[in-house]
C-alpha cells in the first residue's frame, strides 16, 4: 500500500493522510494507490502539510505499517524515550519499530 | 565572559525581527518551503524526524548561569522538558513548533544568545577548548580570538552561500581538547620568540571523506588573523566544488589542489585582502579580551581535598582536572549516566548546573564537544558540596574519558538524515561495561557513535568508533579502531564486516579483552592499537 | 531603493569571452565560474557588469562583486538570476547596486530587507563602517 506522510506546518508534528484530512496517528492512514502525487500537490499548496512524501507500507492486523524503519520511528516517536512516543503506556511499543 | 554592547544587541534584535518576518511569510503562504528552508536553517531551525528542531549557538561553549537557566526555560516552556548538548558545543531542542520559533529567539536574545548560523552553508558557531581560561597548559585564553571571529563571521555578506558548511575551532594549548584539526579551519594560538601568533590548519573534517587538516601557515601575526581567514574563505568560496554536495567541503578542494597550491592561492589573496583594512585594531581585541579577564581566584585557597567519602573520591579522581590557580579545580559534569542518552539533560538538571555555576564557579559553565558540561573555576574546598548536589540530580557519573563516556549523535531516533539508531547502541555498550572497576581498568577509551556517514558522532575520531548504516532496510553497525580527535589526531580504520545491535556490543568486548591481553605498561587502548596494528583485533573479532 | 530593481535585459551584455576578444563593449556578463579578475584591466571602460546567479545557493557571485569593487570598479554592478529578497542585503554589501531577479520581488520586501540592519560587523564593499570602528571612533 502507498501512504502519505509529512509534518504539520505550524507544529512540525508527523502526520498521515486519512483520505480527507491529516492525523498524527498512523492507524488512521489510508492507502492512496496511484493518487498520492495529486493529493500532495493540493495539500501542500494549501499548507495543510509540510514537506510531504509518499511511502510504501503494508496493512497488518495492527494497522498500516511503513516499509522503512525511519517512517516507523516517525509514526511512533523516539524509541529511547517511550514516554514521549504516541504510546507511552505500552512498554512494548518499541518492538513494532524493529 | 563577553557581554553584548548596544551594537551586538541591535544586530541580534534585527535578526530576530528578520526571522519573525520570514516565519510570518511562510505561515501566510507567501514563500514556499523550498525558499524558506535555507532561511530557517541559517537560524538553526531544521525539520527533523518528529518535529522542528532548533539548534541554539553556545559561542565557543561558554555560558553564564542566566543563559543556562534560559536554556532550561526554553526546554520547559516550548519543548518537552529537556535539551541535547551537541558535539559542536551547542544545544538542540527536538520538539519545537514553527509558530513558537520567533518567541524562542526573542527569549534567547534577552540573555545575549541566538541561533544564528547554526546551520546552513555558512560559517558556523566557533568552537574552542572547554577548559579555556582555566587550563594549566594554555598559553593564553583562546576565547577572545573566538569572539573576534564570531563577530567577523556573523552575517558575513560574502560567505553566507558557501559551497558547504564551514566550521572553525580555536585553541591555545598543545593538548587539543577541541578536535581542532578536524575542522575546516583549526587555529592554534602559538608562541614564537615571545610573540603570539596563529597557526592555521585548513581542510580537516569528518563526514564521508574524513581528513586531518594540513598546516597551511605556521605563524599568522594575530593582527592579520581575520584577513588571513578571509583569504582562506575567499579561495574556497570561489573554487570549492559546487557540482557534488559530497565533494563540496574545503577539505576536498585542498586535497585536490594540494596543500602547497592552496597555500599559494591563499597567500596571493591575503596580500590583496590585507590592504582592505578589515582587521580591527588592537583596541577592539583589548576591549573583548578584558571581558575574558580571569576571575579573581584566591591562590592561597586550601589545596587539600577531604577524600573520606569513597564515592566522592572516585569522582574526584575521574572527573576533576587541574586548574591553573592553586586551590582550584575544573569540574567535568558527565552527561553520560549508564543507560542514559548521551548529551541529554532535563530542564531541572540544566537549572541545577546553572545554580552550581553561580554559587561555585564564578558564574561560568562550558559545553564540551564530548557532550559534557564543565564548571571551570571551582574552589577545591567546594568540591564535596558540588558533588553531593550533582549526585542527587544523577549528574555525578564518574566516567570522564572512560568507555561509557560515549559521544553519540541523535541517530535515527531523532534525525532525518540518520540510517541507524545511535543512542540504543550507546546505552547497551554502557550497560555492558557498567562496572566502574572494569572501566577504569580499560583506562582512557574514547568511544564515538554516528548514525550515518555525516559523522556528527565523530566516529572517525574515536579510539573505538561505530558507524550505523542501512543494510537492506535493517540497522547495521561498522566498527572502526584507532582514531583520535586530540593532539595525537588520527582517523580510525574499519575492522571489517558490520554487526547488528547486539553483535557490535559483543565485538567491542572482544576488542577490549584483546587490548587487556596485548597492552604494555602505561599504554592506553589507542597506544596499543598503534603498536600492534589491526591484525590481533581483527582476529579477536572475527576469529 | 526600489529604483534599483531591474526588469533585466535592456543593455546588451556580452559574455566574458566575447568581451576579452573584441573588447569595445561596455557591458559584460560574468558567469559564476568566470574569474572576475580578468576584467580588472578594463574596468574604467565598463558601464555595466552583470553577475549571474543561476541558483541562489551558488555564492560565487558575491566574491566576484567584491573583487570588482575592491579593484576600483565604479560602474553598475548587477545581480541577475535567482535573486531572492532575502539575499539582497548581502548582495548590496558586496557591491551590487542593481538587481534583476528572474521572479518578481515585492518592492516593499526589498525596502525592508535593505533597511533592516542597524550596522555591520565586518567591512565589505559597500563603504559601511564596521561595528568595531564605530566602537573605537
Amino acid at each position: 500500500m502507498k501512504l502519505l506522510t509529512g509534518n504539520d506546518l505550524k507544529t512540525g508534528f508527523v502526520t498521515w493522510w486519512t483520505g480527507s484530512d491529516w492525523s498524527i496517528h498512523i492507524e488512521d492512514a489510508v492507502d492512496v494507490g496511484e493518487h498520492g502525487e495529486a493529493i500532495l500537490a493540493v495539500e501542500e499548496a494549501a499548507r495543510r502539510v509540510n514537506a510531504p512524501y509518499i511511502i510504501s507500507g503494508e496493512m497488518t492486523p495492527d494497522g498500516p505499517r511503513p516499509a522503512h524503519i525511519k517512517d516507523r520511528i516517525r509514526a511512533l516517536g523516539p524509541t529511547v524515550r517511550p514516554d514521549l512516543t504516541l504510546k507511552p503506556a505500552d512498554p512494548a511499543a518499541g518492538d513494532w519499530v524493529i | 565572559m563577553y557581554k553584548y554592547d548596544e551594537y551586538d544587541h541591535a544586530m541580534v534584535a534585527a535578526r530576530v525581527a528578520e526571522f519573525s518576518d520570514q516565519v510570518r511569510r511562510r505561515l501566510a503562504g507567501e514563500i514556499t518551503e523550498d525558499q524558506f528552508k535555507p532561511l530557517r536553517l541559517m537560524n538553526g531551525l531544521y525539520l527533523q524526524l518528529h518535529a522542528y528542531m532548533l539548534r541554539v549557538a553556545v559561542p565557543y561553549g561558554t555560558l553564564d548561569s542566566r543563559q543556562m537557566r534560559m536554556l532550561a526555560h526554553i526546554a520547559r516552556k516550548y519543548d518537552r522538558d529537556y535539551g541535547h548538548f551537541t558535539t559542536r558545543q551547542n544545544i538542540q531542542y527536538n520538539w519545537i513548533k514553527l509558530e513558537d520559533a520567533p518567541a524562542i529567539l526573542e527569549d534567547l536574545a534577552s540573555v545575549e544568545m541566538h541561533a544564528i548560523q547554526t546551520s546552513g552553508n555558512c560559517i558556523r558557531n566557533i568552537s574552542s577548548d572547554q577548559w579555556a581560561g582555566a587550563a594549566a597548559d594554555e598559553i593564553t585564553d583562546p576565547r577572545p580570538w573566538a569572539e573576534l571571529l564570531r563577530q567577523w563571521s556573523s552575517f558575513h555578506p560574502e560567505f553566507s552561500y558557501l559551497p558547504r558548511k564551514f566550521k572553525i575551532a580555536v585553541i591555545a594549548a598543545d593538548e587539543d581538547r577541541a578536535a581542532m584539526r578536524l575542522h575546516d579551519i583549526g587555529i592554534q594560538i602559538v608562541e614564537k620568540d615571545g610573540v603570539h601568533g596563529a597557526a592555521f590548519y585548513v581542510g580537516g573534517g569528518m563526514g564521508r571523506t574524513p581528513m586531518i587538516a594540513p598546516l597551511i601557515k605556521d605563524f599568522v601575526p594575530l593582527e592579520d588573523m581575520l584577513s588571513y581567514a578571509e583569504a582562506c574563505l575567499r579561495v574556497y568560496n570561489r573554487y570549492g566544488r559546487r557540482d557534488n554536495i559530497y565533494k563540496a567541503r574545503i577539505k576536498i578542494l585542498i586535497h585536490e589542489l594540494g596543500a602547497d597550491e592552496y597555500r599559494r592561492q591563499v597567500e596571493e589573496e591575503f596580500a590583496h585582502v590585507k590592504s582592505l583594512g578589515i582587521d580591527p585594531p588592537k583596541a577592539e581585541f583589548d576591549r573583548i579580551a578584558k571581558q575574558f579577564a580571569p576571575p579573581a581566584l584566591d591562590a592561597s585557597a586550601p589545596d587539600a581535598i577531604d577524600r573520606s567519602d569513597p564515592d566522592f573520591a572516585v569522582w574526584v579522581d575521574q572527573n576533576v582536572a587541574a586548574h591553573k590557580v592553586p586551590g582550584h579545580a575544573i569540574v567535568n559534569i558527565s552527561l553520560k549516566p549508564i543507560g542514559g542518552i548521551p548529551g541529554d539533560a532535563s530542564s531541572a538538571q540544566i537549572d541545577l548546573m546553572a545554580d552550581l555555576a553561580e554559587r561555585y564557579s564564578h558564574d561560568e559553565l562550558r559545553v564540551t564537544h564530548a557532550q559534557n558540561i564543565v564548571l571551570p573555576h571551582v574552589r577545591k574546598a567546594d568540591l564535596y558540596a558540588i558533588w553531593q548536589a550533582l549526585d542527587a540530580a544523577g549528574l555525578a557519573t564518574p566516567n570522564l574519558d572512560l568507555i561509557s563516556d560515549i559521544i553519540a549523535c541523535p541517530g535515527l531516533d531523532y534525525c532525518s538524515l540518520a540510517n541507524a539508531r545511535s543512542i540504543p547502541v550507546a546505552q547497551k555498550i554502557a550497560a555492558r561495561f557498567s562496572d566502574l572497576g572494569r572501566q577504569k581498568e580499560l583506562g582512557e577509551l574514547k568511544l564515538k557513535i554516528s548514525g550515518c556517514i555525516n559523522a556528527c558522532g565523530h566516529h572517525h575520531a574515536g579510539h573505538i568508533g561505530i558507524l550505523g548504516v542501512d543494510r537492506k532496510g535493517t540497522e547495521n553497525y561498522q566498527l572502526l579502531l584507532g582514531g583520535s580527535g586530540a593532539e595525537d589526531v588520527s582517523l580510525g580504520t574499519i575492522t571489517g564486516p558490520g554487526f547488528d545491535e547486539d553483535g557490535i556490543v559483543d565485538a567491542i568486548e572482544r576488542v577490549t579483552d584483546r587490548y587487556l591481553a596485548e597492552r604494555s605498561e602505561g599504554e592506553r587502548f589507542v597506544d596499543t592499537f598503534r603498536r600492534v596494528g589491526m591484525a590481533p583485533f581483527k582476529e579477536a573479532i572475527y576469529g | 531603493m526600489v529604483e534599483h530593481l531591474q526588469t533585466g535585459g535592456e543593455e546588451p551584455c556580452v559574455t566574458l569571452d566575447a568581451f576579452l576578444e573584441q573588447s569595445n563593449a561596455t557591458a559584460v556578463r560574468l558567469e559564476p565560474d568566470e574569474d572576475a579578475r580578468a576584467l580588472i584591466p578594463f574596468l574604467d571602460r565598463l558601464a555595466l557588469i552583470e553577475v549571474a546567479f543561476p541558483k541562489f545557493r551558488d555564492g560565487r557571485g558575491y566574491s566576484s562583486a567584491r573583487i570588482l569593487r575592491e579593484a576600483g570598479y565604479t560602474g553598475e554592478l548587477r545581480a541577475q538570476g535567482d535573486v531572492l529578497v532575502d539575499q539582497i542585503a548581502y548582495m548590496k554589501r558586496c557591491g551590487f547596486d542593481s538587481f534583476a531577479p528572474e521572479k518578481p520581488i515585492n518592492p516593499a520586501d526589498v525596502e525592508a530587507a535593505l533597511t533592516r540592519w542597524p550596522a555591520h560587523y565586518q567591512g565589505a564593499a559597500d563603504g559601511a563602517v564596521p561595528i568595531w570602528k564605530l566602537r573605537h571612533g
